[in-house]
């Protein structure tokens, strides 16, 4: 993202905008002065081109902000009723690494039904696993697992086996015999408009007492 | 004679009149479009308000030419927001998610890891020499609304500058004949 030229760009298109619609009040008052008939007695060129074309971006551009605006709060009135489970199906090992840190792979069954996620107004659904715990030294730990995007309302609807996609590394070598809870979360990115985000806890797992 | 003087009189004082005119209406123009760009700094909290996304590390999801909004609260850091942050070194922000959060106990600090969604591998080589992690502080923002296509405008008049220019002679000319 180009920032610091970014908010010359920024400001440049807000002064654009901007001077268009302060553009249309002086139009009519010109408009009426030629009517009383001014001074100058020059004829102006009132329905030149350049002035339609003006008057008519402007009204586009308000009409689409107005649609984008409707089509994002549509999206409140969308009452979702979303249901996942997530089972461990297998520990496939657990080590100490080299530098320390514990390390665990393990192979979930991840079931979840979001298809009341979707509106009409909804582009994907961003969707992924995470585990959380504490540690004595860390308040909370969020770690993501796994993660995939939804495209459709079709494909909201799914079971899957996989092993974890990201390596599940703790800061620290404190994770044997650990509890912790599988979160699914989900970002629903819409076509225009406001991103909502929420997530189901999952709690009750819990790690080996030692490393295999 | 003394109406010929009189009618250049009035013309000459209109003339001096209506280009003053012109010239405050213009500053007011480009004042009220700097009071808004401020006044979003502050209700968002971010130091940049809308972003746009350039590259395609977020795809599906954004596209380059993407207009993000963001916003930056104090609330911590959680894993799966879209943040944007700024690397030492880097002078372009990063928009990508959070994948890992460590929050630690004793000062409150919280460490991040950030990956974009369709790369195959999380930030760290991104981040600068020796920096492992994210903190709080180098974070912009996180991204709370988006508009497709809008930010095109601003990718061609960043990478074509004549379009600025051509664009910025068009309106100066359209304020010149206005008042003609």
């Amino acid at each position: 993202m180009a920032r610091d030229s970014g908010i010359w760009q920024n400001s440049f298109i807000f002064i654009s905008v901007d001077f268009n619609f302060s553009l249309r009040p002086k139009i009519k008052r010109q408009q009426l002065q030629q009517r009383q008939g001014t001074k100058t007695g020059k004829k102006k060129k009132m329905h030149s081109f350049g002035y339609r074309a003006n008057a008519l971006l402007t009204f586009a551009v308000t009409i689409l902000a107005l649609m984008c605006a409707i089509a994002s709060l549509s999206d409140n009135l969308n009452t979702p009723s979303p249901s996942a489970q997530i089972e461990i199906l297998n520990i496939n090992w657990f080590q100490k690494q080299p530098h320390g840190n514990d390390e665990v792979s393990l192979t979930l069954n991840i079931t979840a039904d979001l298809q009341s996620l979707f509106t009409w107004n909804t582009k994907q659904l961003f969707i992924f696993v995470a585990a959380e715990y504490e540690t004595p030294k860390n308040a909370l730990n969020q770690v993501s697992l796994w993660d995939a995007i939804i495209p459709a309302k079709e494909f909201a609807k799914f079971s899957i086996h996989t092993s974890n996609k990201y390596r599940f590394i703790d800061q620290g070598h404190n994770l044997r015999s650990k509890e912790f809870n599988l979160t699914l979360h989900w970002h629903v990115m819409p076509k225009t408009g406001k991103m909502f985000a929420n997530k189901i806890v999952m709690s009750g797992y819990r790690l080996p007492e030692d490393y295999r | 004679m003394g109406w010929i003087g009189e009618s250049i009189e009035s013309v000459k004082s209109m003339k001096i009149r209506d280009s003053l005119f012109q010239f405050i209406t213009l500053g007011m123009i480009v004042s009220s479009a700097l009071i808004i760009w401020k006044g979003l700094m502050c209700i968002t909290g971010s130091e940049s308000p809308v972003v746009v996304v350039l590259s395609e590390s977020m795809e599906p999801g954004f596209q380059r030419g993407d207009i993000l909004f963001l916003q930056m609260s104090k609330d911590p850091i959680r894993t799966g927001e879209i943040v944007v942050f700024n690397i030492q070194g880097r002078d372009i922000p990063i928009v990508h998610r959070v994948i890992e959060v460590h929050e630690q106990r004793q000062s409150g600090e919280v460490r991040i890891l950030t990956k974009g969604d369709n790369n195959d591998v999380d930030d760290r080589m991104l981040y600068a020499q020796g920096q492992f992690w994210l903190k709080q502080e180098h974070i912009m923002g996180r991204a709370v609304g988006f508009l497709p296509y809008v930010g095109w405008a601003t990718i061609i008049m960043t990478e074509k500058p004549i379009i600025k220019y051509i664009l910025i002679g068009a309106l100066g000319l359209l304020v010149i004949t206005s008042k003609d």
